[in-house]
């Protein structure tokens, strides 16, 4: 035990064998159960959170397809009438239908392709001649083109007296409140699971701050302001939110960018071509991106405000 | 320096456990703080460090009316007064030289200009060997010694100490009172709250005795 000697001690200088001390320890412990806890929390959250608002972007693109595929078509339906001639009438009604602007494609369906959408029904070796069954023909609208609908209709009916003009409205209308309705759905999960990161961060914050309660007390007792004290969690903690952000969030983006590079890569395959039937590209777009990173941008800020709050809420209770 | 006028204290709907404390701190001087247990001691060491505020009554320190100050104010006043805990509060991640010097880093001051001053302290109160080691590596003395050092770094104008002696051997409590002596005849004022009546035997100085939440002065 070295002796407390006043004259001795004061006239020594710094000990030269000793290392020059340095203040480089953050007041804050940079590495803690705790806080590699929180950052695997925030992490995993912020990858559900992501992958959940990835979905509803896809959910929601797709849905907008299949409306505007559905949308892009228009079927003119020609019924036999007694005493015509069915291939002229159909004929006809394609001329027509042709002279129309913003209608890119005109394609009768032959007598051969009508047989055999009627096959599931009706079975093979079927002869349309001996059953009075309408044929169609599918316009294909050219993209955002405005057809005056109604002057169709009226040059089918005075043209060709068995035609018809069925514009898909029903179909529309059935698809648009479904895919609405599965946005709607995939919206409120993604409400509720934000709601779920957002209670998950804050309660893994507030456990992690448990452990430097005795930092704030000793800092407060020293004479640090409450901001100064506030701030070097602040600081810690929006670092290891941000750290877990990165990391469920990255592992989201890079998910997606794989599963985009896949479907393009298989696209020609008949399983790559269902997967697109289904969700489109596969590809969550620039706005899915900024998504996931202002949700990355988001956990890390709430990490960071939650720890400040819990500080203010020790000192007070100091 | 600090006086106490008619002061009351009272935790939520409780009763009073301090009760018309009136009393005076001069600078330069020397006091210990006893009572039995349960008498007041910790929320009377409470109220001199400004971690809660009375009830009832005055308290001034450094002529502020302390009922008066924000809390960043109360935090600048804090700055003048070093406190020694019982259970020394080092901060285990932060070496002994990092724990002592945190009083001058939290107030802004750049390491090079204080780097000299910690490592003659630490070698004042014995630990030159153990500047790098962290707390709980240190023995009870050490970690003792340390946490005085961190409370006299920035040269307070008061010290209190709450049962510095509590836990550690009579030799290394009379050469701990000695480093309190010496700090007091270095011009701060020291308050050592004890129940340790061999150590206040040791040195006459004034006795405040706390008893019920009142309190007895013996000058």
């Amino acid at each position: 035990m070295t002796d407390f000697d006043l004259a001795q001690s004061r006239s020594g200088s710094p000990n030269s064998r000793m290392p020059v001390p340095t203040a480089s320890a953050s007041i804050v412990p940079q590495d803690s159960v705790g806080g590699r806890a929180l950052v695997a929390v925030v992490a995993i959250m912020t990858f559900l959170a992501s992958l959940t608002t990835g979905a509803v972007m896809l959910v929601r693109a797709s849905a907008v397809e299949w409306q505007s595929d559905v949308a892009r078509e228009l079927t003119i339906q020609v019924r036999p009438v007694p005493g015509r001639e069915m291939e002229a009438d159909l004929a006809r009604a394609s001329d027509i239908a042709r002279r129309f602007s913003g209608i890119a494609d005109v394609r009768p369906y032959t007598r051969e392709e009508s047989e055999r959408l009627l096959e599931p029904w009706l079975g093979t070796g079927l002869s349309l001649e001996q059953l009075p069954v309408p044929r169609l023909i599918v316009l294909r609208l050219t993209d955002g083109a405005d057809v005056d609908l109604p002057r169709l209709r009226t040059a089918l009916a005075e043209a060709v007296p068995g035609a018809s003009l069925d514009d898909h409205r029903g179909w529309v209308d059935r698809m648009r409140s479904m895919s609405d309705t599965v946005v709607i759905v995939g919206a409120l999960i993604l409400v509720l699971m934000l709601a779920a990161m957002v209670l998950c961060v804050a309660f893994a914050t507030r456990g992690a701050m448990a452990s430097n309660r005795p930092i704030v007390e000793v800092l407060h007792f020293i004479g640090a302001k409450d901001g100064y004290i506030a701030s070097q969690f602040q600081r810690h903690f929006l670092v290891l939110g941000l750290k877990g952000g990165l990391i469920g969030g990255g592992a989201a983006i890079l998910l997606f960018a794989a599963g985009g590079f896949a479907v393009n890569r298989f696209m020609a395959t008949a399983g790559g071509d269902q997967l697109t039937a289904l969700f489109g590209t596969l590809s969550i777009g620039i706005e899915g991106y900024i998504l996931i990173l202002l949700q990355i941008a988001l956990a890390a800020a709430l990490t960071a405000v939650t720890s400040r709050h819990t500080v203010n809420q020790t000192l007070d209770a100091v | 320096m600090v006086r106490f006028e008619n002061v009351g204290l009272r935790y939520g709907l409780g009763p009073e456990v301090l009760r018309d404390l009136t009393f005076r701190v001069e600078p330069h001087s020397f006091q210990f703080l006893t009572g039995p247990s349960g008498a007041g001691k910790s929320s009377l060491l409470r109220l001199l460090f400004l971690s809660i505020k009375p009830t009832r009554g005055l308290i001034t320190m450094f002529g502020h009316d302390v009922a008066t100050l924000s809390k960043d104010a109360l935090a600048t006043l804090r700055r003048r007064i070093g406190v020694v805990f019982q259970d020394f509060r080092l901060l285990d991640h932060m070496t002994t030289y990092e724990n002592v010097s945190l009083p001058l880093r939290v107030i802004g001051r750049e390491e090079t200009s204080y780097r000299r001053e910690v490592v003659e302290l630490l070698q004042w109160v014995g630990l030159g060997e153990r500047i790098n080691a962290l707390p709980p590596v240190l023995s009870g003395g050490e970690k003792q010694r340390a946490a005085i050092a961190r409370a006299v770094i920035a040269r307070p104008r008061l010290l209190l100490a709450d049962e510095p002696t509590g836990n550690v051997d009579p030799t290394l409590a009379q050469r701990l009172l000695r480093l309190f002596i010496e700090l007091n005849k270095a011009g701060t004022s020291v308050i050592i709250a004890t129940h340790d009546i061999a150590l206040m035997d040791q040195y006459d100085a004034r006795r405040l005795v706390l008893h019920e939440g009142r309190l007895h002065v013996y000058e």
